[in-house]
């Protein structure tokens, strides 16, 4: 009876508001908040200076680098080829195009863990592919980015697609009658319409990297300093049992993600607007 | 509504620029050939490169040292073992995330409340939570050095390096799957339905099985899907908290990575086609579950208007 006394803003005929609320609050409250809040207040036990002193290490400030770094060059090409990508699929006809549209989500349904080991054998010295390339990429960044570019490949295309679907083609009719060539159509009426959503997709994918550990460990080699991640020196700490120090970085983590999400619904609130306002 | 009527397709109607013919149109918002099959080549190309060679390396090294090899690393004990394991804590871990997500959409489409945007946020939270952080958390509460280290120990209950922290973890990955789709759905088949049922003297039990569920079935089922496909597949969340203990705490992946360090490659990657064949089956059923939802959003969309 609590919650429809005091949260609804409107009565409903309607039965099971406090029921499935409550149950819905309770489990997430025993299962995500409860949880999350512990990695928070473990990091009080630090004084200000301790958790300086944990997260910013040169070894831990090298991990941020490649993190952020790997996470960002390979959002940004999945931004560059995810836009061909859907443009094809929602543009254009061409065999097996069904099976390559479900592909597409492919990096959501393999397991981290099986795409690791498989990148890990095409691009090591005598694998398909790493055979031919002159520099190696296996256990260096470029692996790390490698594996990034894997995991983050869905989510621009994915979020482009829909806006893509609806875009009202009369625009482009109304570009051309108006004298505008397919590139300038392209740059100036479609692409400010997908901008959000382009914006949105490298975002996630952006985000989704950042956290990633699966696909990369096999790959990257895990050299101090070189190629070893945040999330892999999050679990180094640990298994040296110094929580204290792997919550601290898990915490700078934690920041960077919930600042993200900020972004993406920012982003994503914009992109509504966006379409809503053609 | 199972019978609800299929939706006449209202041909689309183009407004023709005056003037121009048909194929100057087409011209003026397509590309030129080259251009086409230049971008055409170019999206195929990175899928093989990034998508198609990886999932065939799994099958192809699976393989590569005959079929006696491959029927014998996915029926070794270990292996065995790995993959009971991974079965009964997504069979645990799906359920719970089916009950939650159900619950919630429910709470947040049929009712209009404080907070709701909020809790939309909160529910997705665990998505941008890195899974290494995702079994952090729990080692924190449950573990040795714990909030509740000490008095687990003391009563000999056993959670972290144990089976209730692997499916912790993996209700913590998986967790909105299930909720995610169900929401955008149920949110536009709104509450008249619902409300009618109620109006003729329906129960909510009633309502919910005999109304709401078979409207939300297939994205119910999608939701599940999805959620499976993570729930077997996680590793990052499942190492920190399972301890990797052979024949006891490994799932399937955990699997995959002790073989894969110990150099048996086909052994790793014996099992690590299950799940690639896995994925394939989910990508599958995904495929026939989104069709069916696209056409039932369809037929509402032309409903409504």
């Amino acid at each position: 009876m609590i919650f429809s006394r005091t949260l609804l803003k409107r009565h409903s005929v309607l039965p099971g508001f406090d029921l499935s609320l409550g149950f819905a609050l309770l489990y997430l409250s025993l299962i995500v908040l409860i949880p999350l809040s512990a990695a928070f207040l473990k990091t009080f036990t630090l004084t200000w200076s301790q958790f300086l002193e944990a997260t910013t290490t040169p070894r831990v400030l090298a991990s941020y680098r490649l993190s952020f770094g790997a996470s960002f060059l390979a959002a940004l090409l999945n931004a560059a080829f995810g836009l061909i990508v859907a443009w094809v699929l929602v543009r254009y006809e061409f065999p097996a195009k069904r099976m390559v549209d479900a592909l597409v989500d492919l990096p959501f349904a393999l397991p981290t863990a099986v795409a690791g080991i498989a990148l890990t054998a095409i691009y090591s010295g005598n694998g398909l592919i790493g055979q031919w390339l002159p520099f190696k990429v296996s256990f260096t960044p470029i692996g790390v980015w490698v594996a990034l570019v894997f995991i983050g490949l869905p989510f621009v295309v994915r979020t482009l697609q829909p806006v893509l679907e609806d875009l009202n083609r009369e625009l482009e009719e109304a570009a051309a009658t108006l004298g505008a060539n397919r590139w300038q159509t392209f740059c100036k009426v479609i692409f400010p319409i997908l901008m959000p959503a382009l914006l949105t997709g490298f975002a996630l994918a952006f985000a989704r990297a950042l956290g990633e550990y699966g696909s990369v460990i096999f790959i990257a080699g895990n050299m101090p300093m070189v190629s070893e991640i945040t999330p892999l020196l999050i679990i180094t700490k640990l298994e040296q049992y110094d929580y204290a120090g792997a919550t601290a970085v898990a915490v700078v983590m934690l920041v960077a993600a919930f600042v993200l999400l900020l972004v993406i619904n920012l982003l994503q609130a914009w992109a509504r607007k966006r379409q809503g306002g053609l | 509504m199972s019978s609800a009527p299929h939706a006449l397709d209202a041909p689309q109607q183009t407004v023709s620029a005056g003037g121009l013919s048909p194929q100057a149109i087409r011209g003026a918002t397509t590309e030129p050939a080259w251009v086409r099959r230049l971008l055409i080549g170019t999206a195929l190309a990175f899928m093989t490169l990034f998508l198609f060679v990886p999932l065939a390396t799994v099958f192809y090294e699976a393989f590569k040292k005959g079929l006696d090899v491959y029927l014998a690393s996915i029926t070794e004990p270990d292996a065995l073992s790995a993959i009971q394991l991974t079965l009964i804590a997504t069979a645990i871990s799906v359920p719970l995330n089916l009950v939650f997500g159900v619950a919630a959409a429910w709470a947040i489409t049929k009712f209009d409340f404080h907070g709701k945007s909020l809790l939309l946020t909160l529910i997705d939270l665990p998505f941008s939570v890195s899974p290494v952080i995702a079994g952090l958390i729990y080692v924190l509460i449950f573990g040795l050095q714990g909030w509740w280290g000490e008095w687990l120990r003391d009563h000999d209950i056993r959670i972290i390096f144990a089976m209730p922290g692997i499916v912790l973890a993996t209700v913590f990955v998986t967790f909105p799957f299930v909720a995610r789709e169900l929401i955008p759905l149920m949110q536009a088949q709104g509450i008249e339905q619902e409300e009618a049922a109620r109006v003729l003297g329906a129960n909510g039990w009633q309502i919910f099985w005999r109304v709401t569920l078979p409207n939300i079935k297939w994205a119910l089922l999608y939701g599940v899907i999805l959620c499976n496909a993570r729930a077997m597949g996680e590793f990052g969340a499942v190492s920190v908290v399972s301890g990797h203990i052979r024949g006891q705490t490994n799932t399937m992946p955990l699997h995959i990575e002790i073989a894969y360090n110990e150099y048996q490659f086909a052994a790793a990657f014996a099992v690590a086609s299950l799940l690639a064949l896995l994925a394939l089956v989910t990508l599958a059923l995904k495929y026939v579950v989104e069709q069916r939802v696209k056409h039932q959003k369809r037929a509402m969309g032309d409903r409504a208007e």
